[in-house]
């Protein structure tokens, strides 16, 4: 209704390139079925019936990391989940981002020992951190809104073409801790 | 095997007596759990591979391999990690890999002191956060003979039977979902939103609400408790028969659930399986009436057992439980008492805050609970509640000091996993599913 | 048919003399201090015995008592479904060597339980089908929940340290 009155006879509309590939990541953004812990109840509940997370695109929840774009890392990070988190997060294809739900993704969260990651950026690199424990739906959603705002601002040509295949470049050790961490001890 | 030829599933009358002791009931002997346990075993991953490399090294493999069914799966219900070797469809030997989800809650807990460490325990079951509060709550009272007034032990008992239905109604969604009836998982979240609004309601949160703590409740019931609980237990048997109509007769869903993952009563007890899942299988083990706790010994509810021990029977057994639960929290509700909602003692639960300003000793108190919290004496408690997977216990173990030296959780899920290999054993990976989802694990109280 | 703690010790003790190191009660439950060799026998003496039948080992869990002789101590408890009523079983293992006989063939629920405790203590269980760990990774050195071992291995932030914390923390630039 809004469109005809804009774009006249709908024959032509014109954008800019970058607005109109943004704005086809954001709402068609495929999160991977990746959670772990309380919060992935939560995350559940905003995907079912009174919090549909379907209107934002994400009707779908990908098992396999390769046709997903977005890891929502719902959840806390053991170490022995480590490796694995980081073996994912290679496995998705480019454009892809992250969103920590949660204390325990975003810092830790009440756990502060030796078995937990304190924060799941040691090991990906996170564009959204959601707090609470667990973040209420609506805060899910706001985090994912937000993330689509700022994936709104992208520059066009951000990501170059990668191999997936290639050796992964952050390595992790044997605790589950990024190679550079190891060193630093 | 057709549908015809299978065993068909019978439901049977529960026991309704207080005292099981009294009632008819036969009980596996013995002998024969340990003819059962004789023949059970639960391998580790590394005998899965290592077993399935020597087969392949002396060129006896026909065709089996090991596949990882890794902790990122769609129904693993959690980071569960299954080592499958598999010959074809047909699973020949399964070994469950557990700790992906270890939160070293145990040792967190012996850092922090009582009263504090009541958060952590919300994060264990996190389908079930009420429950655990309470086995935690009543073991430290144990420990402290610390007595608790009626109105907190009635509430405590509504809550612990509205946390139950909360989370069979998460298993019930997520179990029709693995077996792919996904409407179902969006009716039962319906109704989990209208008790999480009940939680919310009282404790301000959601999920972890930390609302049963040792002494009593966090706070008192709101004004507003009754008519809200009211509606919903008004609402929910109606519900629960649209789940029925969805499922208990669908021909689809009895094809894939009757006769699958059979899991016997000498089995189940040798392997320590508790719960819904030892119920299906015929023995009439409630904790509630076994172990009574928090007046349930007042209710007036039914033991519900099945006979085969199937996917199925699970199923029946638990939507009968959840009619049941419904009835002892209408029970409760019905009886609630005015009352203090802690207990008076002061050397374990503050005084009211007015106190403070004109009595020295609640100055005192309040002052000593808050910097160093309460001191039970030197012992060990174990106490164990019924969960909505079995039978949860908290061994706590106190050396004097404000901090608990030791506190264990009786996980059921850890135990109930180790029933994992010998129920797929022989039957297709995609019973294996089935099986796995009806035993509803959950991966945080397996790892802690 | 109810089953009361001296009638169970009595007759544990009428069995097993020189096994039962102490008794105790505390709030109801019993618990049997027992020699570690003879933990086996008195179980399934437990379980199969037609007055006791205690079919159901519910529990096994270890505790490290720092500063104790023996340090640490795994507890069993059992529960008779028949007779409603639950008994706990204490063993103790030294620091230098902690050994206990394993029950996991004869009892498989332990089999997992028995992992967790040599994976969280470092007490090793002989006879046990493949001890290995279980909550930690593989490769994982020390034995976690035992009171010498640490608990954090990055410190709690607060204005006043979060610079330096910040500065060592290794965030994933990729």
């Amino acid at each position: 209704m809004g469109l005809e009155e804009k774009a006249g006879d709908m024959g032509i509309v014109t954008t800019s390139l970058e607005a109109a590939v943004n704005w086809g990541r954001t709402n068609a953004m495929w999160p991977m079925l990746f959670g772990l812990a309380c919060c992935a109840i939560e995350m559940m509940a905003s995907q079912a019936s009174d919090y549909d997370l379907s209107r934002f695109g994400m009707e779908i929840n990908r098992a396999s990391p390769r046709q997903a774009d977005l890891m929502i890392v719902a959840g806390r990070v053991s170490r022995k989940m480590a490796p694995v988190v980081r073996q994912l997060y290679d496995q998705m294809s480019d454009p892809k981002w992250v969103i920590a739900m949660g204390d325990c993704a975003s810092c830790g969260g009440v756990y502060n020992n030796y078995a937990i990651v304190q924060g799941v950026d040691e090991i990906v690199p996170v564009d959204v951190y959601v707090a609470g424990c667990p973040p209420r739906p609506e805060a899910l959603i706001h985090g994912i809104i937000m993330l689509h705002e700022k994936v709104r601002r992208e520059k066009i040509g951000q990501y170059k073409a990668v191999d997936n295949r290639k050796p992964e470049a952050v390595r992790l050790d044997a605790e589950g801790r990024t190679v550079a961490m190891a060193e630093r001890r | 095997m057709s549908v015809a030829q299978r065993p068909a599933p019978q439901l049977h009358a529960g026991v309704s007596a207080t005292d099981v002791a009294t009632a008819n009931i036969r009980y596996p002997s013995s002998a024969e759990v340990v003819a059962a346990a004789r023949q059970i075993t639960v391998p580790s991953p590394r005998q899965v591979i290592e077993a399935n490399a020597r087969r392949a090294q002396s060129g006896t493999l026909d065709e089996s391999m090991v596949l990882n069914m890794g902790p990122q799966h769609p129904s693993t219900h959690g980071v569960l990690r299954l080592v499958v070797e598999l010959a074809g469809e047909t699973v020949v030997q399964l070994a469950p890999d557990v700790g992906f989800l270890h939160t070293g809650i145990e040792k967190t807990m012996e850092a922090k002191n009582y009263q504090k460490a009541v958060v952590l325990t919300d994060r264990t079951d996190y389908l079930g956060p009420m429950i655990n509060n309470l086995v935690y709550a009543l073991a430290v009272e144990q420990l402290l003979d610390c007595q608790i007034p009626p109105r907190a032990q009635v509430a405590r008992v509504l809550f612990s039977e509205l946390t139950r239905i909360n989370s069979y109604l998460v298993w019930l969604g997520t179990h029709a979902l693995d077996l792919a009836a996904m409407s179902v998982f969006l009716y039962a979240f319906r109704e989990r939103e209208m008790l999480l609004d009940i939680f919310e309601l009282t404790s301000g949160a959601r999920m972890m609400t930390s609302y049963i703590r040792p002494g009593g409740l966090a706070y008192d019931l709101p004004v507003e408790f009754k008519p809200t609980v009211q509606h919903f237990l008004s609402l929910m048997p109606s519900r629960i028969d649209e789940y029925e109509a969805l499922l208990t007769e669908n021909p689809i869903w009895k094809e894939r659930t009757v006769g699958v993952g059979i899991l016997n009563a000498a089995d189940a007890l040798a392997l320590g399986v508790t719960g819904a899942n030892l119920r299906a299988a015929g023995v009439p083990y409630d904790v509630r009436k076994a172990f009574p706790y928090s007046g349930y010994e007042n209710y007036d509810f039914q033991v519900i057992t099945a006979q085969n021990g199937d996917v199925y029977d699970r199923y029946l057994v638990r939507i009968a439980e959840m009619r049941e639960a419904v009835n002892i929290a209408q029970q409760a509700l019905d009886n609630l008492p005015d009352g203090p909602y802690a207990t008076s003692d002061r050397k374990i639960w503050p005084p009211p805050k007015e106190e403070i300003t004109h009595s020295m000793e609640s100055l005192i108190h309040h002052f000593k609970l808050w910097t160093e919290g309460f001191k039970p004496p030197v012992g060990d408690a174990y106490v164990t509640v019924e969960s909505g997977r079995g039978e949860l216990g908290c061994y706590v173990v106190s050396d004097g000091s404000n901090k608990p030296w030791r506190c264990h959780f009786r996980a059921p899920s850890f135990i109930t996993l180790q029933a994992v290999p010998h129920m797929s054993k022989g039957n297709l990976i995609a019973d294996l599913v089935a099986s796995l989802a009806s035993l509803d694990p959950v991966l945080g109280e397996v790892d802690r | 048919m109810a089953l009361e703690n001296a009638a169970v010790l009595e007759r544990v003790q009428a069995r097993f003399g020189q096994a039962v190191l102490g008794t105790g009660e505390f709030r109801g439950t019993l618990a049997l201090q027992l020699r570690p060799d003879t933990l086996p026998d008195v179980a399934a003496f437990l379980r199969e015995d037609p007055e006791l039948q205690y079919i159901l080992l519910a529990n096994v869990c270890g505790v490290d008592y720092l500063g104790r002789e023996p340090r640490f101590e795994v507890v069993y408890h059992f529960t008779s479904l028949m007779h409603n009523h639950r008994i706990a079983l204490k063993v103790g293992a030294d620091e230098d060597d902690p050994r206990v006989p394993s029950i996991a063939r004869e009892f498989p629920t332990a089999t997992f339980q028995e992992r967790e405790v040599y994976d969280m203590f470092g007490i090793i269980f002989d006879g046990h089908p493949d001890l290995q760990r279980i909550l930690m990774p593989e490769d994982w050195d020390g034995f976690p929940q035992r009171k010498t071992e640490p608990l954090v291995y990055e410190e709690v932030a607060f204005t006043f340290n979060h610079d330096e914390i910040d500065a060592q923390k290794p965030y994933a630039k990729e």
